[in-house]
């Protein structure tokens, strides 16, 4: 196999890398070793930065973050729901950091309206009464998944191919370059070798060992952040803590959920990372001073990502590192077509993918304009059950009775995961849970998948998609992700759920043995 | 005046609606105790109508028995806490037996081979391993063992049940197993179970199902459906669709909610009333209060409006979670009536392993009540809370029915030692 750029990582960066640079007429190959947003895409608030949060910390990202926002706004509308944004300060917060605040918003020119705290409560009833200073900001909120499966749609519209579940264990070189990357598909274990003009690290915080693979080194830290879901959405807009960027700061709406976090962990290593039940209890309690009702209302997942961060000056904690995105030429280090894009933020993804096409262009000697700055993001209808709501607003719309609703809480009929399932089909794909559960919201609800999982299941083998041996496998493995963010908070309500699941799955369908 | 004339002093209260519960009112009004039972239904509507005794011991191990009788011995031996192991063998025997006598005499009735566990297929392809399986499954697990050349059917809309499903899994143990997907006769946008079950209560609908399966039959020597086939009548809509098929046909359980859950709780309530247990089965108990050597006080409530009994002892068969006798909040497990003493890991993050399908099962399933030789919760010191207070069920701890696969079993077999410890104060 052979291709003009090989991107490693469908994370946002590689799908957003893929398309900017077909856009320009040069055809790339993305490898992924899981499928869209395995990392840190598919683990994140989904807050589309204004910029507030940075503006004492970093003014670049946080002028970037503002830019980009706002071209997101406008470019891809139907991946962002502007909610607008409350910076609040509860008693016994930092009141030098209250009051310089407005003073640093206005030299990034974040537009900062001071509320007075009845008003604020007014906009948010679920806000403590011992809110003691407001503001107003242009935060927003982004799906994650609908971003990349439209970034990847039209990608792929222009040729890209995804290599899914293919891992990069290596590189052929040859003097200065590298030839080929040596990549094992994670499900039959085969090997094969994808060559390529330039090659592409957007691996997030696994650049690091890509890198090594090819005879580089980065210095890399990696912090691990979790955030919890809960049942109902708590607020219209984002709610910061106006403090000094700490463990449990924002409450991100998401259609008809809430995020809360995060927690911020030091790793050694890029692992495979899950909440602890210490971290949720950390932030309910956090969350608890700005929202007191997060005590007890129903959380129904928590998850964790990792953010890889760029060492720079004295090691002053995980937070204060750079929230920046780098971009490195590995000339540096005697290797001529690689490149590695990483760090930054989900709201400056298509900066970091327009400057790195702009250097792949360069080497490729090809001299067109980003496309991405002014070009709207199509909107593919088979890629837009990701968004919270939509598949009740459809149903409640045009109600089929003949259609039954494979899932109940997110209110997904059997068409829907059909239409999906072949999108994904005509995308190179095969089916699976895992994969139906990216691009829709089953399993996502209140009994995490309960009774969807089965359904689902029963429904892909009528299909023909899997035999009832495929099923079995597919369930247990669908079962065990789900589990990975519904374990540490089982508390109330949703243990109740997670002992029907496990009378379901093991006491009755023996899933276990 | 009606209310005035009811009473509202009984012997024995039973709290809790679930087999644990429906039991224990069983075994009391065989015995002539004057019996109430407030509780709403519970579980028994997720029930595949299975009654497992035990299959599975030791759950870490994942050991399979044929012999549940055996695995009884063996379980005893290892565990001496186990509510199992404060019961007889001859009343665990007694309990079922009286169990299925009661079903039968509702029109309900169980088959079973008494010293052996039998396999059934059931939904989604699995092959599950039970004591004693509804009358109108029996076919099925027969069917099984000899590999009977059969014709699986499932309906166009019915959610969760897919006889390819079934097939295809089953394709090396049960090669001769075939299937038809048909529209479900007279009518489309049944999704549920229950919508089937009881649009086949109805001799038309038995008609024409009976035509369309003749038609694709071919040299299958029997017909699985799914556990849809009647609702209140449905050994008679069962023999009736067998006798126009022509061929024998079975029932395999679906996932709940089932149509099996509706028709036992049918069958119990008849029947408890019928032996003078008064029922109040849409009912919660909101407080329960004693006085050590005087009445148990039962607050109940409903939405019609709230009542008081009082009773001289009680059974507590409030299920767990899910039934709602134990309550997990962030820092611990509760006993959700009177916060009775719960035996329980020492901390949330004891409470679940990291893989939901780990074979030795998490910690919080064996969370439960501690009880006496008599059934009765015992506080920190080992003595009985109250000597008129029982417990029977699945809210008792030390046993994880879902992985040893012994959940109505335990529930029947406890609420009958519950009911005896009572019958020998
Ligand atoms: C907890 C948390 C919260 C965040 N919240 C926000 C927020 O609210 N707003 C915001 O703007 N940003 C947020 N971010 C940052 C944002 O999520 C990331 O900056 C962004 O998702 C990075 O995307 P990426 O494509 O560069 O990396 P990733 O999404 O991590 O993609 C890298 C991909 O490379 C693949 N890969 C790795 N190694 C290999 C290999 N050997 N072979 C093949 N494939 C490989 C991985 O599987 C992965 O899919 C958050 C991050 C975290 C961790
Ligand atoms: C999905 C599923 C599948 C199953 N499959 C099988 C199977 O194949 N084979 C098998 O043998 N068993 C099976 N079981 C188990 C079986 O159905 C019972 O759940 C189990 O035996 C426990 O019964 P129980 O009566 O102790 O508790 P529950 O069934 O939980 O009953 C507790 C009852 O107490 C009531 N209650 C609680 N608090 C109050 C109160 N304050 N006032 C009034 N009422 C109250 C509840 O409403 C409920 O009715 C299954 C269970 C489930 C959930």
């Amino acid at each position: 196999m052979h291709t003009q750029v090989l991107i490693i990582g469908a994370g946002v960066t590689g799908l957003g890398l893929a398309r900017d640079l077909v856009l320009r007429g040069i055809s790339c190959i993305i490898v992924e070793q899981g499928d869209i947003n395995s990392g840190a895409s598919g683990r994140n608030h989904g807050l589309l930065h204004s910029g507030a949060r940075y503006v004492s910390s970093d003014s670049e990202v946080a002028a970037e973050c503002l830019e980009e926002a706002d071209i997101l706004k406008r470019l891809a509308p139907q991946c962002v729901e502007e909610t607008g944004g409350l910076f609040v300060a509860v008693e016994g917060d930092d009141e030098r950091f209250i009051a310089d605040f407005p003073g640093l918003c206005q030299k990034a020119r974040i537009p900062a309206q001071s509320l007075d705290i009845q008003e604020a409560l007014e906009m948010e009833p679920c806000l403590s009464q011992k809110i003691i200073a407001a503001y107003r900001v242009p935060d927003a909120t982004v799906d994650p998944f609908k971003l990349a499966l439209q970034n990847f749609c039209e990608a792929h519209n222009h040729g890209t191919k995804l290599l899914r579940y293919h891992k990069v264990v290596g590189f052929k070189k040859a003097g200065n370059r590298l030839i080929s990357a040596h990549l094992i598909n994670t499900e039959t274990g085969a090997a094969i070798f994808v060559e390529a003009d330039q090659f592409i690290s957007a691996a997030g915080a696994w650049c690091g060992e890509i890198a090594r693979m090819a005879g580089a080194d980065m210095d890399m830290l990696y912090s691990k952040g979790s955030l919890t879901v809960t049942h109902s959405r708590l607020s219209n807009r984002v709610i910061n803590r106006l403090r000094k960027p700490a463990d449990g700061d924002i409450l991100v709406p998401g259609g008809t959920v809430s995020i809360f976090g995060t927690t911020s962990l030091r790793m050694d290593v890029p692992a495979d990372v899950r909440p602890t039940v210490r971290e949720v209890d950390h932030l309910v309690s956090e969350g608890a001073a700005m929202i007191p009702g997060m005590e007890n209302v129903r959380y129904i997942r928590a998850y964790a990502g990792i953010r890889p961060l760029i060492r720079s000056g004295p090691d002053a904690g995980d937070r204060s590192v750079s929230r920046g995105f780098i971009l490195v030429d590995h000339a540096e280090d005697g290797i001529d077509n690689f490149l590695t894009i990483s760090g930054g933020k989900l709201t400056t993804y298509r900066l970091m993918a327009e400057r790195t096409a702009d250097r792949v262009c360069e080497r490729l000697g090809v001299c067109k304009p980003c496309r991405t700055k002014e070009k709207p993001l199509p909107v593919d209808p088979a890629f837009e059950w990701t968004e919270p709501g939509l598949a009740p607003r459809e149903w409640i719309k045009h109600p089929d009775h003949h259609d039954p609703l494979l899932c109940e809480c997110e209110m997904i009929p059997a068409s829907v995961i059909e239409s999906v399932v072949n999108a994904f089909r005509s995308q190179g794909g095969k089916p699976s849970l895992k994969a139906i559960g990216l691009r829709t919201r089953m399993g996502k609800g209140a009994c995490q998948g309960s009774y969807c999982g089965a359904r689902v299941t029963s429904h892909l083998c009528d299909r023909g998609d899997l035999t009832g041996l495929e099923a079995r496998k597919e369930l247990r493995r669908f079962l065990q992700e789900r589990w990975k963010g519904e374990r540490s908070i089982l508390w109330g309500g949703q243990l109740v759920q997670s002992e029907l699941k496990e009378a379901i799955y093991c006491g009755l369908l023996g899933l276990e043995m | 005046m009606a209310n005035r004339a009811e009473r509202s002093n009984y012997e024995l209260a039973i709290i809790g609606a679930g087999i644990a519960g429906l039991s224990a009112a069983l075994f009391a009004a065989k015995e002539g105790i004057e019996t109430v039972m407030v509780g709403e239904t519970g579980e028994i509507l997720f029930a595949s109508g299975l009654l497992d005794l035990l299959s599975v011991h030791p759950i870490g191990e994942g050991k399979l028995w044929d012999d549940p009788w055996a695995a009884l011995n063996a379980l005893r031996n290892d565990l001496p806490d186990h509510p199992f192991s404060k019961v007889s063998p001859a009343h665990i025997r007694t309990s079922i037996d009286g169990l299925l006598e009661f079903l039968s005499e509702q029109n309900l009735p169980y088959r079973r081979d008494p010293d052996r566990n039998v396999e059934v297929v059931i939904a989604m392809g699995g092959v599950k391993r039970t004591y004693c399986v509804p009358e109108t499954v029996w076919n099925g697990v027969q069917a099984l063992e000899e590999k009977q050349p059969t014709l699986l059917v499932d309906f166009e809309e019915l959610k969760g049940f897919s006889a390819l499903q079934i097939a295809t899994t089953l394709t090396d143990r049960w090669p001769g197993l075939r299937t038809a997907t048909i529209p479900f006769p007279g009518g489309r946008g049944l999704q549920y179970a229950e919508q089937l079950a009881r649009a086949l209560e109805n001799p038309e609908s038995r008609g024409s199902l009976a035509c369309d399966i003749r038609a694709c039959l071919g040299r299958a020597q029997m017909v699985g459906f799914p556990a849809v086939i009647g609702l209140y009548r449905t050994r008679e809509v069962f023999k009736d669709l067998e006798k126009r098929i022509g061929v024998p046909v079975f029932e395999i359980p679906t996932l709940p909610p089932s149509v099996a859950g509706l028709r036992l709780r049918d069958a119990f309530h008849g029947g408890l009333a019928a032996k003078g247990v008064r029922l109040f089965p849409r009912h919660r108990v909101a407080a329960l209060r004693y006085e050590l050597n005087s009445n148990f006080i039962l607050d109940i409530e409903a939405s019609d409006g709230g009542k008081t009994l009082s009773a001289g002892a009680v059974i507590l068969a409030t299920g767990r979670f899910l039934g709602r006798g134990l309550r997990g909040d962030r820092g611990r497990i509760h006993e959700t009536l009177l916060d009775l003493p719960v035996f329980q890991p020492q901390e949330r993050a004891l409470w679940h392993r990291h893989d939901f399908l780990d074979p030795r099962g998490h910690g919080i399933s064996e969370a439960g009540l501690m009880i006496d030789n008599r059934f009765r919760p015992i506080a920190a010191d080992c003595d009985p809370v109250h000597p008129h207070l029982y417990a029977a069920g699945s809210v008792l701890g030390h046993q994880n029915w879902v992985r040893a696969k012994c959940g109505s079993g335990l529930s029947v077999a406890t609420a009958f030692a519950a009911v005896n410890a009572f019958l020998t104060t």
